[in-house]
């Protein structure tokens, strides 16, 4: 098991999201962060005085997927994701040890996501 | 007892000042009181240059708000300017077929040509009251031009609002106003298009002036699934909506009742019944057919109901009968919530629904006259005939002509405005700018600073990263060029 945990342009998430839906990975959480990387910040000019910005928003998703499904996440955000701009943002893929769902008590990989190759998958 | 004009006259004999009262004479009373009555009137509909930006804010997402305020005040002024230039002119300066032909620059004391209203200031030059009368209509056409941008929010470049504001003010809505209020062709069509209030000059007007600006600028970014079907994108803050459309309510209580010009008869509190009469209803008939169709209430429906209630009643508020007011508003109620649902299959996104609100209630208001108006009315205003309630047809076909002509003049003019805006600036922002908001990309400046600047930037908790990290200066929304390596 692994966390895909990226860092994204808003307006990348939707169709992440929507061909994640597709592929049998419904399961995932965002949060909306702010950071700074590479990429300049803004300058707000207010009543002739300057405050900059560096932090931008992004969306930060969380996805945890068997260990052989990594590859096909991470291929769908950076499919995605890429403007080829500065500002982008990254991805990192962690271990997981254990996963249990709290409906009932279940644990381990077939938990995670409903995709056809997931040991039990349920789509609803 | 009103304070009459005073005088000081010298003395003949000897060094004494001595002061002559002058007693007013009922008629310089009555004027005085009628000019009272314009100006509080017009003071009034000023303040729905407020009800309009609220009503946009509340619809706008927070990163597009600040760009309304600026926009409001920037039309607003232009208008104001370009209306002492030109367009009083156009619109009241003579009795022409197609335009006025005096009282460019206007001045107090200078000269008209006669037209309706030199007649009833009893003057060919502009006097005091007449000065009333002058701002009264001034305020009209900036809430018309106020109209066009509802629809245009969130995505088109403020270049557009200046260079159209000087078109519109200068040259569209004083050629509509002339037509029909200022004793155009269409004052004397038949036996006269009846608009009391403007439902088509004023509200028409600025609806059709969307439309062709929608035509040019297309949708946000966003409203549209790639299949086609419509999103919502909701507005930010549905209380200052509710305030904005209050606000625009107490606004409309000059806007019809001081479209009597006067106090004579008591007319214009019995314009004021009419209005809230039509406003109650129309917000029930939005309620009903949002409840029916939507199966919920939604606030911006319901507040749109009031709206479109007073658009349409805006036309018919000085001939008709109380009784009629309701039906015309409730009916305006039910039209606001089809016509949102339909603009949206359309593929035309209004973020305030203006094009319903103003556009299909202001048609509906000024064919309402010719179904509605009372006999008694149509002879004290001395324009049009009674209508088809009364067994008069021929009212109806008048009104239609008249919304007909106005609807052509204002989108040829309005398209080929935005046609050239869109060569020369070009319209809409571009993509990253839409994204990044209107607040920040044209203006430098959030209207919600916190809610996109971390509370740590924007107290100055942490330090510059140029301090140990050195990179090249912010500049304002351009958030996809690199740092240079440190």
């Amino acid at each position: 098991m692994k966390l895909v945990s990226a860092y994204i342009r808003h307006e990348a998430f939707e169709p992440i999201r929507t061909d994640l839906l597709e592929l049998g990975f419904p399961s995932l959480s965002i949060m909306e962060v702010k950071g700074s990387g590479r990429q300049k910040g803004i300058t707000e000019r207010y009543r002739g005085a300057e405050v900059t910005n560096y932090l931008r928003p992004k969306i930060k998703i969380e996805c945890v997927v068997a260990s052989s499904d990594v590859q096909t996440i991470v291929d769908t955000i950076l499919k995605h994701a890429r403007t080829g701009a500065v500002g982008d943002g990254k991805v990192f893929v962690m271990p997981v040890e254990e996963a249990y769902r709290v409906r009932t008590g279940e644990s381990g990989e077939e938990v995670l996501q409903a995709h056809p190759g997931a040991a039990a998958g349920v789509a609803s | 007892m009103i304070g009459g004009p005073r005088r000081l006259r010298l003395a003949s004999v000897g060094f004494r000042f001595e002061e002559v009262v002058l007693q007013p004479t009922v008629e310089t009373a009555l004027s005085q009181i009628d000019t009272t009555w314009v100006i509080v009137a017009a003071i009034l509909v000023m303040f729905m240059q407020a009800g309009f930006a609220f009503l946009e804010i509340g619809f706008s997402r927070g990163k597009n708000v600040g760009a309304v305020v600026a926009k409001i005040l920037t039309n607003f002024s232009i208008a104001a300017l370009m209306w002492w230039a030109v367009g009083f002119a156009i619109a009241f300066g003579g009795a022409a077929k197609i335009a006025g032909d005096a009282g460019w620059f206007f001045g107090f004391g200078d000269h008209l040509n006669p037209s309706y209203f030199t007649e009833l200031y009893g003057t060919e030059s502009i006097n005091g009251a007449f000065s009333g009368f002058i701002f009264f209509q001034f305020v009209f056409c900036a809430v018309s031009l106020a109209i066009v941008w509802g629809t245009t929010l969130e995505r088109i470049k403020f270049v557009a609002y200046p260079i159209y504001a000087v078109v519109f003010a200068g040259l569209i809505y004083p050629l509509v106003a002339h037509w029909i209020f200022g004793g155009g062709w269409l004052a004397t069509f038949g036996a006269g298009v009846q608009d009391f209030a403007g439902s088509t000059v004023v509200h028409l007007t600025g609806a059709t002036g969307a439309l062709a600006a929608l035509l040019l600028l297309g949708p946000r970014k966003g409203k549209y699934k790639a299949d086609g079907t419509a999103r919502a994108i909701p507005g930010h803050n549905m209380p200052l909506f509710g305030l904005g459309v209050l606000i625009l309510w107490l606004g409309w209580f000059g806007f019809n009742p001081g479209s009597t010009l006067g106090t004579a008869d008591g007319r214009f509190a019995e314009v004021v019944i009419v209005t809230n009469l039509a406003a109650a209803a129309g917000v029930l008939g939005a309620l009903i057919a949002s409840r029916l169709l939507q199966k919920t209430l939604d606030v911006g429906m319901i507040g749109n109901g009031a709206i479109a209630a007073l658009v349409a009643i805006t036309a018919p508020s000085g001939y008709v009968e109380f009784w009629a007011a309701p039906i015309i508003g409730v009916i305006a109620g039910g039209i606001v919530v089809l016509g949102v649902l339909m603009f949206e299959r359309l593929r035309l996104d209004d973020p305030v629904g203006a094009l319903s609100a103003h556009g299909l209630a202001g048609i509906w208001g000024t064919l309402s006259c010719g179904i509605f108006t009372s006999p008694r009315l149509a002879s004290y205003n001395g324009i049009g005939e009674e209508g088809l309630v009364y067994g008069n047809v021929s009212q109806l076909g008048v009104q239609a002509v008249g919304v007909a002509a106005a609807f052509a003049l204002v989108f040829v003019l309005s398209i080929a405005t935005f046609a050239a805006i869109k060569a020369i600036f070009g319209l809409r922002v571009d993509a990253e700018e839409e994204d990044a908001g209107l607040d920040i990309a044209e203006h430098g400046m959030y209207g919600y600073p916190e809610q996109f600047i971390p509370v740590p930037e924007l107290e100055g908790y942490g330090a510059a990263p140029t301090a140990r990290a050195p990179a090249a200066p912010a500049v304002a929304y351009s958030t996809r060029e690199e740092v240079p390596a440190t």
